[in-house]
């Protein structure tokens, strides 16, 4: 194969920080190579030199055999090379095809541009397979239809090269898979791919190369053919990661038990009809295609929306009108599922998002008055029982990273001996060792008899830590399955909504 | 080029912004000076003599630093939590209208009829914002608009007032209301000037207002939930009563400002006795970054340019009105400091 694009001893250094030490990478043509690593690894300041927003403090770029100038942001995109951010850059209110044109082309530019422009831009959605309607607006768009306006944006202007940043980061699963479909088909008509990104499936699944950076070094390339996940995660992180295991244990009395429950949003139903028991010592998993009513179970389980019909009771009361601070109250802790938006106050200390649930508790305060140094050491006491690492009582949170800001979320709601627990996506975005780290409590914790409902969209995760499992759909509950009974086949019926013929029959 | 977020922002920054803003706007004001045929050092100097140069300069320039402390202190409490108050003149007229007309037939010996009084001007501010506060919380209704649109209805009303039933028959037909018992003066603090008690009174309630915000719970809560809303009602923390709260305190304050306005140096109320009080409290609280220790500095400085341009005005010629520019230039160039301070430039 002849390289496409090469980077060839790339060193980059922030202060004393050397986030990429002799990096060599190449590229074939029609590729799809897998750039491997956790976060904070050097993969994204490695894309930064490529694409010019980084100058390299050694090293050279070449695309197509000719070495681009350091430090010059429109001498990537010219040479060919499009960048999928994970967080995209379209503006919501203009249309597709004015994203498009944004940036390359004059908005103001006569209706024969535009129709040119329109006319280009189909062509290339015809080509590569990627449907979209030039008029609709961004805004209107799903988040799998607005990454492809992005794709498409990167290709209009001609790339031949083309890197996606954590490109399923914010896709469910079967976007996913249709993405990684697409992606091959794109390599056939000629494309060369890079996608960044920690997660083994994904990679395992969609690349023929596999390159793992770990501190800022490439440390090891593999045919995909060649590897597996265990050797790949081991490469990720160093050592040997092994996510901990469930044992099986007697489970308890039901502890948060909702009934007939109905949630609606607007009017519209968001939950229909629910009904579930959580039992001491146990994790109930709810599995589903995200948008399906997960957003509203763990909203009524965080205490922010009270059911419209039914009862959700924790241990005898009835919590449904409670709001979060009476949730809080009852012996529930949750794990929100953006930790970013509803996890943690980014610019507050640790220790003020340590105590932020329970401020007014006599722990914490008295008539009044925030007992700081209490707080305070407080925090310390959950940062080390956590390995809430890079931390202190003082830090801002939103310098720790995503798995360290969980473990504070997880055990500000852990510490106190909850007896219930939602977990919604509670590693979502985080490495591997964090995910081993986040599954390690929440074992122990149902080892302590909690209750602890799960909101997973990662089916592995679902299986290996769940007791039962129930699917949602369209805002109803499948009966449960226990986990032991459930394969991936199974689970993927109950998650197409098969259940409901067979409810009775089981 | 572009802008990335600083991971913490050192401690010199945040007391070199505001001072390399304030010097910016000098600058530029600077230009104006000299385009009105003065030269700018001139101009400066004579600000600087009118409002520092003499021990009754400086008196004349605190008393009118002190409503400007405690109105900046009710837009620094208002704007953390993101609660717009742009009410802040309304709010020091109906303080001050509700002290003078109690204030003139209130039968309370003087210690305590003027504690009494400012209370009832802090009541009257707090209600006066409560009403805006419950529209946005029940309707989701612009609180920039009904508190910048109140502060014109009040002024009126207090026009109303002093032409009508507080009109005081011994002002000799200038448009003003009763004075407030002479019993109910606030003491001057120094003698023979017109600096009044009223200025420790500021003081003490900027300490109160810093203490409040960094070390109770309702201060944390109010921070939460300006910095990131939907996470502190995660958290179990009432948006609602946070917000109420919020504008009580800033409503307060500002009608304390009115309060004392009157009580140390009006007596009555007229509709000039502000001149824009209310709204260069805003101006104080972004030079201060909204710190109620700042707010006192930055209350002073902006007292200094309005008394200063005074002076300077009577020995240039150069209109008064530049001090209006040089406040507003101000809080522009604060604006793209505080963007400094919180982003550096990466390239």
């Amino acid at each position: 194969m002849t390289p496409v694009l090469e980077l060839q001893d790339i060193t980059k250094r922030f202060g004393t920080l050397t986030a990429n030490d002799d990096v060599t990478l190449t590229l074939g043509q029609g590729e799809i190579l897998a750039l491997l690593g956790e976060n904070g690894a050097g993969k994204t300041t490695l894309m930064n030199i490529l694409f010019g927003h980084y100058a390299a403090d050694e090293g050279t770029v070449r695309v197509f055999g000719k070495e681009l100038p350091s430090g010059k942001p429109r001498a990537a995109i010219e040479a060919g090379v499009g960048m999928v951010h994970q967080h995209f850059t379209l503006a919501g209110n203009l249309t597709v095809l004015e994203n498009v044109m944004l940036g390359s082309e004059s908005l103001l530019s006569p209706s024969s541009a535009r129709a040119a422009a329109r006319k280009k831009l189909m062509q290339i959605s015809d080509r590569f397979g990627l449907p979209v309607t030039p008029e609709a607006r961004i805004a209107e768009l799903s988040v799998g239809e607005r990454q492809r306006v992005e794709i498409l944006k990167a290709l209009y202007r001609d790339a031949r090269i083309l890197i996606l940043d954590e490109p399923t980061a914010v896709l469910a699963r079967p976007e996913a898979q249709r993405l990684f479909e697409t992606l091959r088909d794109m390599t056939r008509e000629g494309l060369s791919l890079i996608f960044i990104s920690h997660k083994l499936h994904e990679v395992m699944a969609a690349s023929d190369r596999v390159a793992v950076l770990r501190g800022g070094r490439m440390v090891a390339e593999r045919k995909t053919a060649d590897t597996s996940p265990e050797e790949l995660a081991e490469l990720m992180v160093g050592r040997k990661v092994e996510r901990p295991v469930r044992q099986g244990h007697e489970i308890g009395a039901p502890v948060l038990i909702a009934e007939k429950v109905r949630v609606e949003e607007k009017g519209e139903a968001r939950l229909d009809d629910v009904s579930f028991a959580v039992h001491e010592g146990e994790i109930l998993g709810i599995v589903g295609v995200s948008g399906n009513g997960q957003a509203a179970l763990g909203g009524l389980l965080s205490g922010l929306t009270t059911p419209v019909s039914g009862a959700l009771t924790l241990a005898g009361q009835d919590v449904g009108p409670l709001g979060p601070r009476g949730m809080i109250r009852a012996g529930a802790g949750r794990v929100p599922e953006d930790r970013h938006a509803e996890g943690a106050v980014g610019e507050l200390a640790v220790w003020e998002n340590a105590v932020l649930e329970r401020l007014r508790s006599p722990d914490f305060s008295r008539r009044g008055f925030v007992r700081q140094a209490a707080c305070k050491s407080y925090a310390a006491e959950l940062i080390a029982r956590f390995d809430i690492r890079g931390a202190t009582p003082d830090t801002r949170t939103r310098l720790l990273s995503g798995g360290n800001m969980q473990k504070l979320i997880l055990g500000r709601c852990l510490s106190i001996g909850p007896r219930f627990v939602l977990a919604n996506q509670p590693t979502r975005g985080l490495d591997e060792g964090a995910i081993a780290a986040v599954h390690a409590e929440l074992l122990a914790a149902r080892a302590e008899g909690a209750a602890i409902l799960l909101i997973s969209e990662e089916l592995e995760e679902a299986v290996a830590l769940s007791d039962r499992i129930q699917a949602i759909v369209k805002g109803r509950l499948s009966q449960p399955v226990p986990a032991h009974d459930a394969d991936a086949r199974k689970l993927g019926l109950m998650m197409a909504g098969v259940w409901k013929e067979d409810d009775h029959a089981a | 080029m572009r802008l990335e977020r600083r991971a913490h922002v050192p401690l010199y920054l945040v007391v070199v912004a505001p001072l390399a803003a304030v010097a910016v706007a000098l600058i530029l004001a600077g230009a104006l000076i000299a385009a009105a045929g003065v030269s700018p050092a001139t101009a400066y100097a004579e600000m600087l003599r009118g409002a520092l140069g003499s021990r009754l300069s400086v008196t004349e320039m605190l008393t009118r630093a002190t409503p400007l402390i405690l109105t900046g202190l009710a837009a620094a409490v208002a704007f953390r939590a993101r609660l717009w108050n742009i009410g802040g003149e309304g709010q020091f007229f109906v303080g001050a209208l509700v002290t003078a007309w109690v204030g003139h037939s209130l039968a309370l010996p003087g210690p305590v009829g003027i504690p009494v009084l400012m209370a009832l001007g802090m009541a009257s501010g707090a209600l006066l914002l409560a009403g805006p506060a419950y529209l946005r919380l029940r309707f989701s209704v612009d609180e920039v608009v009904t508190t910048l649109l109140l502060n014109f209805i009040v002024i009126l009303f207090v026009g109303l007032m002093i032409e009508g039933p507080l009109r005081d028959p011994l002002a000799f037909g200038w448009p003003s209301s009763v004075p407030v018992d002479g019993d109910f003066r606030l003491p001057d603090l120094v003698a023979r000037t017109r600096l009044h008690i009223g200025f420790l009174v500021a003081i003490v309630a900027a300490g109160a207002v810093w203490l409040i915000l960094a070390r109770t719970v309702f201060g944390a809560e109010t921070r939460a939930a300006g910095l990131n809303a939907s996470a502190a009602a995660f958290a179990g923390i009432s948006l609602p009563r946070t917000l109420m709260g919020v504008a009580l305190l800033s409503g307060a304050l500002a009608g304390l400002a009115g309060s004392v306005e009157v009580l140390g140096v009006t007596a009555g109320v007229t509709t000039t006795m502000s001149p824009g009080f209310g709204y260069a409290g805003i101006v104080v609280a972004m030079l201060a970054a909204l710190h109620p220790a700042g707010v006192v500095a930055a209350a002073i400085f902006v007292a200094t340019v309005f008394v200063g341009a005074d002076a300077m005005s009577r020995a240039t010629g150069v209109p008064s009105f530049i001090a209006d520019v040089i406040v507003a230039l101000c809080l522009l160039t604060m604006l793209v400091a505080l963007l400094f301070t919180t982003y550096r430039v990466r390239r």
